[in-house]
């Protein structure tokens, strides 16, 4: 292997430079789709919450309705 | 517990560090008089597979905290850990071989001990969350997940040490205990590119903590109000819940 690596001169800029943009946009790429699917999650989480709240507030109608009632 | 706190100020850190590396490896790093402009891929593969093996060992000394106190807080730290380090590993694999394929002119080098040790690494903790999937009862999941992460932590080092000790390989040796052969500028450079890259490690994982905690607490709240005492999972996961 030595000898494949002592017959690889230095890349001529206009061919190592896509290969250098390829490695930093494929670390920021990644770091974006990560973001991307907590956004997601976070919808959800969000969605959840307001599910919440107003299986609360409807508790609480309830109990308020049956207050009067009483 | 809140993960949240002090999320904004590390978020800066890192965006501000990751910036800087950036800005230092295209403008003040010298080009590398042997592989030219394709070196400046070192400052981003190099980080990241090193934060990533050590996010692994990480994983593993969170798991003994579960098994020593059973806790399970432990658990979902130690599984954020390894579910991070496995992202940022295969971003390592990527980029090294995309630096392999413009340096050696192939993709992957299977003579080569570091790729190869790597990838055997990376492929050891996959199974973690498919070991995980296997286990219904979340106790035994939590206990068997966390026996799989001290054991794969520990074969980190020694699989570090016996590619260091193997004689025949290729892979560049500029960190070296002894300080390495880099010069200045570019250690410089790379020293502010791996503290970046784990300030994103932390970063995403307190992020992830605070993401997983938020539902948790939201659950136990569904479960306050409905009088619900049991725990009943949503569907069966690999993730702890």
């Amino acid at each position: 292997m030595s000898s494949v690596v002592a017959a690889a001169p230095a890349l001529p800029l206009h061919k190592a430079g896509p290969y250098v943009a390829a490695a930093y946009i494929v670390f920021v790429a990644i770091v974006l789709v990560y973001v991307a699917i907590m956004a997601v999650r976070l919808t959800r989480t969000e969605r959840e919450v307001t599910r919440l709240r107003h299986d609360v507030e409807a508790r609480r109608e309830a109990e308020e309705h049956e207050e009067t009632l009483a | 517990m809140t993960y949240g706190r002090g999320l904004r100020g590390l978020s800066l850190a890192t965006v501000a560090t990751i910036s800087l590396a950036f800005a230092l490896v295209f403008f003040y790093a010298p080009l590398d008089a042997d592989q030219g402009f394709i070196q400046k891929i070192f400052y981003v593969h190099v980080p990241l597979a090193i934060v990533s093996l050590c996010g692994f060992i990480f994983g593993g000394v969170l798991a003994i905290a579960h098994l020593r106190t059973g806790d399970r807080r432990w658990d979902i730290r130690s599984y954020v850990a390894i579910h991070m380090s496995l992202i940022f590993g295969i971003a390592g694999l990527i980029t090294g071989s995309i630096w392999a394929k413009a340096s050696w002119g192939h993709w992957w080098e299977w003579s080569e001990p570091t790729l190869v040790s790597f990838l055997i690494v990376l492929l050891l903790f996959a199974t973690y969350q498919p070991l995980r999937f296997a286990i219904e009862d979340p106790e035994r999941q939590a206990r068997y997940a966390s026996v799989f992460a001290i054991t794969a932590a520990a074969f980190v080092p020694l699989n570090f040490i016996a590619v260091r000790l193997a004689q025949q390989y290729v892979h560049p040796r500029v960190l070296t205990l002894g300080g390495g052969n880099l010069p200045g500028p570019m250690r410089l450079t790379f020293l502010i590119s791996l503290a970046g890259i784990a300030l994103l490690y932390v970063t995403l994982w307190k992020y992830e903590m605070t993401a997983k905690n938020a539902r948790m607490q939201l659950r136990a709240a569904r479960r306050a109000l409905s009088g619900e005492d049991t725990i009943a999972p949503l569907r069966r996961s690999a993730a702890p819940s």
